[in-house]
């Protein structure tokens, strides 16, 4: 097997890399680039895009099922629930359990926590294998996008 | 003891370092059909000759079976005979190695290199309605025999490639076959049954498309699904995993043609 980017342990690293590659990459590249970020324990304290989320807008994206697929593997207070998934941990009463800095890690890079979890990083350039074309180069969110749901998902407290 | 430990301890961590699903297959007692997952009217409509759709296909491969064809204006029928008797059971051994090809082929593709190299004729279409509906006809016979791969020497290699392929994660999703059909198969995807993504009904009716697919248009949708970049229509890799897949379904019964929600 050939070594690829999948195989990097540190995706803070892996961040920071597509961060500095903003200055050699086109402008439509640099567009779409993750932005780096800091992880201190198993939080990212800070805003991704500088300013906190709308909790509105996140409850919107959490139905969207094509684009944020949380409900694909999670169950909550959202949705039908017959139309819910049963991989991941129910989301209710999260915002009690998790900081929102906790929940941004893990929409960011779950798998910096957990290697071999399920959850796709959704804020890091897919390095797998066989990456459609139309989902190359872009994380499955943008900065705005995750913050919306970091906003949604602390307000969901029991 | 200790050496024997150690190995599988190194192992699991080359299995983590190239990206591999982290479960075990799963054991034969807990081996379970696509049909067992439907709903009770799905597994009527498979059931009831009348109310499968996929009998349709199966009908229209009979008259292919007979007609003349190529060249040589030889049908199918005239070499092999009722398919009732002569094609019982082939369809539980495929993939089946071709010494000619020098790798394994599928059911469908072994069509085509009869039609190719008996028949004189053009090969049909990969996953076009004559060659599915052939495939299917050829397939009917063994309904109700169990998936009986073949211990073939020459396949082992197709085989564990096929398995390294189901166990690579891929695509911006980076999951693997194994992630859903090994490791979660009791569980929901948005609500709906994942199962263990049996082989053992193709080509098969699915409701979804409408129309009776193969097995190669079903791993095609799971790739699109993880966003992958499907493998092309007829490549190695998918007969590699579906010699995997029977191997993995041993024992199951073939229901071709099944019906899928």
């Amino acid at each position: 097997m050939t070594a690829s980017p999948a195989d990097t342990s540190s995706s803070l690293a892996s961040v920071l890399a597509a961060g500095l590659a903003i200055f050699a990459a086109p402008p439509l590249y640099a567009q779409e680039a993750p932005l780096a970020y800091a992880v201190a324990g198993d939080a990212i304290e800070r805003p991704l895009a500088g300013q906190a989320g709308d909790a509105a807008r996140g409850a919107a994206l959490m139905g969207d099922r094509h684009k944020s697929l949380c409900v694909l593997c999670h169950s909550g207070p959202f949705g039908p629930v017959q139309l819910q998934g049963t991989l991941a941990p129910d989301l209710t009463g999260i915002g009690d359990r998790l900081s929102p800095g906790q929940i941004r890690l893990r929409i960011v890079d779950m798998k910096a926590l957990q290697p071999e979890s399920l959850m796709p990083a959704y804020y890091r350039i897919a390095d797998a294998p066989r990456v459609a074309a139309a989902w190359r180069e872009k994380p499955l969110l943008t900065a705005g996008e995750i913050e919306d749901l970091v906003a949604y998902l602390s307000t969901l407290k029991e | 003891m200790r050496r024997l430990r150690f190995s599988v301890a190194g192992g699991l961590l080359a299995a983590v370092a190239c990206g591999m699903a982290g479960a075990a297959e799963i054991a034969p007692q807990d081996r379970r059909s696509g049909a067992d997952f439907m709903s009770a009217e799905s597994r009527a409509m498979q059931a009831e000759d009348a109310a499968n759709p996929g009998m349709l296909w199966v009908l229209d491969g009979e008259r292919l079976w007979q007609a003349p064809a190529g060249a040589a204006a030889k049908s199918c029928a005239d070499c092999h005979g009722a398919a009732q008797t002569s094609m019982r059971g082939v369809a539980t051994r495929y993939p089946a190695f071709d010494a000619r090809a020098n790798r394994p082929v599928d059911l469908a593709g072994r069509i085509n290199l009869c039609r190719t190299g008996q028949q004189n004729a053009t090969a049909l279409a990969l996953d076009g309605q004559d060659l599915l509906a052939l495939t299917a006809y050829v397939a009917h016979p063994s309904r109700g025999l169990p998936v009986t791969p073949e211990a073939d020497a020459r396949l082992v290699p197709f085989r564990e490639n096929g398995r390294r392929l189901f166990e690579r994660r891929m695509g911006q999703l980076d999951l693997a076959c194994a992630s859903c059909h090994d490791d979660n198969w009791r569980g929901r995807l948005g609500g709906s049954p994942i199962t263990q993504g049996q082989p053992n009904g193709y080509p098969l009716y699915r409701l979804e498309w409408q129309a009776l697919g193969s097995l190669q248009r079903r791993m095609r949708n799971c790739m699109v699904g993880v966003r992958a970049e499907p493998y092309e229509l007829g490549a190695p890799e998918y007969i590699d995993l579906e010699l995997y897949l029977m191997s993995r379904a041993a024992g199951l019964p073939l229901e071709t043609p099944a019906v899928r929600p």
